[in-house]
């Protein structure tokens, strides 16, 4: 049988068990601002009809008075406004995402040892190495890429919403609301940094999956503490005032790519990723930092690459282990 | 001669018209502090269904493992001709097992397993298990969490019974399930499974329950195959008599493997003395295999 289409289906497989943590988690964040939004939307009417007008007023002005009276000016800076509220969904969803993903490559090679369902998985004609793979992928494209879904939906499924209230109130939302590229420009290019963020992401990945992996318990526990212990030895060591890693190196560089580079667009940083930080006054954040040139600064640093290095060096790792461990 | 110390050349001949299936000399293995395969010698032949049976620890699982490639060891080992630990995914096309019951993963549905192994097995047979799960209750949509163990197992069975697989292992499958679940599992791999290309290897508790589909019979004892004989030799070699008080003495004269009391008589088991001689005694009869299982594992536990 092909191996790509056997891989097909391992991916398919991590998604089967895993679309509460791939799909509806990041669908509940996104569908908790469009909830809170609406439920904004009739407070604001209901106060509106206690008050008996008619027109929602800003100012003294009817919101279709002042939309009529807009300047292109103005109309540019909703384009503005509208990145704001892509990135809302982004940031909440990734937040989101991150710890899906955290306790998904935790659990990737270890439930089913504790379940010995791995008995059954391993029964079948199935490479440790396509098994280890297909969860690498998963973690780093498929989660991902399902949750960029999601906040573009949710973001059109807010816009529609907030359309249809404008209609309600007189207003046209066409030119308002849906003549702006910037927020699908934004969400694309936050498709593109998934790419970035994928290699980004290599040393947490292979960090968890190797104790996912490799312990008989708790790996949870393993994968921190272990890091911690050794940053606190670290700074012990260097109070003796003996050779010791750089705190300002150990913390950022070592524990944190060890465990938190799965993290949407963490290689964002003033080092690397910053777009001329700091931003100018009232600068989006996102418009900054999410640009391509961002990206290719992000792209050509060593951290990247040295941290992707040692990622494959602990998937590697992980892959062994998986091959010979069966017992949890 | 105890049966303990002979291992069976004698019989091989029985065996030799199916090609063979597993090869194992001088396959050891060794934990931090026990020793689970002592230099174990064993011939698995196509065709067959041998019994691997034995204590708690006495190396059944870790010959399972290694046959099935998953676990290391030093020796010699070969099934279907490949070497488990360097061809794993090339020998799990043609192997299947059953590792006791409930392995599933409990959030799978029925038509997902089904899509998956259909999508990543090249000698799986879809409409096979389809007709298989026509026989059971189990609804396309219901997840194994939903399922009870027996269902569990009915799934796992039409699985691998709709795989075309060479050998088949067994690791206690039918463990923690009801008599009509167990009856039933046995049942299906006689009647739509086996055949004479197929080899089933497997190792229960249940002995009882297996001892009339085996063809073959194995005792592992402290990492040692201590018995390796065909089923239909078993009579010829052992023989259970049951002697009258005035006898007993020139039965135990025989040297019996064991003895032990029933209603004032004496019950002798013996390992290779002569039939016609053992008949003076008393009357004859094969012993079932736990009363020879007991026999030779006798001070196990001591």
């Amino acid at each position: 049988m092909n191996s790509m289409t056997t891989f097909g289906w391992l991916v398919k497989r991590e998604y089967w068990e895993s679309r509460r943590g791939f799909l509806w988690a990041p669908f509940w964040a996104a569908a908790a601002i469009i909830i809170i939004t609406v439920l904004g939307m009739i407070a604001g009417e209901v106060m509106k009809a206690r008050l008996g007008g008619d027109h929602v007023y800003m100012g003294g002005i009817s919101l279709g008075q002042m939309l009529s009276h807009a300047s292109a000016d103005d109309l540019a800076q909703m384009g503005k406004a509208l990145d704001a509220t892509m990135s809302a969904f982004a940031v909440i969803v990734a937040i989101v995402l991150s710890f899906v993903i955290f306790f998904y490559l935790l659990g990737a090679l270890y439930d089913d040892r504790k379940d010995r369902s791995i008995l059954f998985w391993k029964s079948l004609p199935l490479s440790d190495t396509g098994t280890v793979l297909s969860k690498v992928i998963s973690a780093i494209f498929v989660a991902p890429l399902i949750a960029a879904v999601v906040v573009l939906a949710g973001y059109i499924s807010l816009q529609v919403l907030v359309s249809l209230w404008l209609l309600g109130h007189g207003a046209n939302p066409i030119p308002l609301l849906w003549l702006h590229a910037d927020p699908f420009a934004l969400w694309f290019r936050m498709l593109v940094s998934i790419a970035v963020s994928a290699i980004w992401a290599l040393p947490t990945v292979g960090w968890l999956l190797l104790w996912s992996a490799a312990v008989r318990s708790k790996p949870f526990l393993w994968a921190i503490i272990i890091p911690l212990v050794a940053g606190l030895l670290n700074f012990w060591v260097g109070l003796l005032g003996l050779p010791h890693i750089r705190e300002s190196f150990y913390w950022p560089d070592l524990f944190g790519r060890a465990l938190f580079s799965v993290v949407p667009a963490s290689w964002v940083s003033p080092q690397i990723g910053g777009a001329g930080l700091p931003l100018q006054h009232g600068e989006m954040v996102t418009q900054g930092l999410l640009s391509y040139a961002a990206m290719g600064r992000a792209l050509v640093s060593p951290e990247m690459w040295i941290g992707a290095a040692v990622g494959v060096a602990l998937i590697a790792a992980a892959i062994w282990f998986r091959r010979w461990r069966d017992e949890a | 001669m105890s049966a303990t110390t002979q291992t069976v050349a004698e019989h091989d001949d029985v065996r030799a018209s199916g090609a063979m299936v597993i090869h194992a000399a001088g396959l050891s293995k060794r934990y931090s502090k026990t020793v689970a395969l002592d230099h174990t010698r064993f011939d698995v032949h196509a065709g067959r269904i041998v019994g691997l049976i034995g204590p708690n620890g006495a190396g059944k699982t870790t010959a399972l493992k290694a046959i099935l490639g998953l676990t290391d060891f030093e020796g010699e080992l070969s099934v279907l001709g490949l070497d488990p630990r360097k061809e794993r995914p090339a020998l799990m096309q043609q192997v299947c097992f059953i590792a006791d019951v409930a392995t599933l993963p409990r959030w799978i549905t029925v038509s997902q397993a089904i899509d998956f192994v259909a999508g990543i097995h090249p000698r799986f047979d879809r409409a096979k298990c389809m007709r298989f799960l026509a026989r059971t209750k189990l609804q396309p949509n219901q997840r194994v969490r939903q399922m009870s163990k027996g269902m569990i197992v009915q799934l796992h069975l039409a699985l691998v019974m709709a795989i075309d697989a060479r050998l088949l292992v067994l690791d206690e499958p039918t463990l923690g399930l009801d008599i009509l679940y167990r009856k039933q599992f046995y049942q299906s791999l006689l009647e739509d499974y086996f055949d004479e290309n197929k080899t089933i290897l497997v190792t229960t508790h249940q002995v009882e329950e297996i001892e009339h589909i085996l063809t073959d019979l194995m005792f592992i004892r402290d990492g040692k195959i201590v018995l390796d004989t065909p089923m239909d030799a078993l009579g010829d070699r052992f023989a259970e008599v049951m002697v009258g008080a005035d006898q007993a003495e020139a039965a135990r004269a025989l040297k019996p493997m064991d003895e032990r009391q029933v209603f004032g008589k004496s019950i002798f088991l013996f390992d290779g003395v002569d039939h016609a001689q053992l008949a003076q005694l008393g009357e004859l009869r094969r012993p079932s295999v736990a009363d020879l299982f007991v026999a030779i594992m006798k001070g196990t536990y001591a």
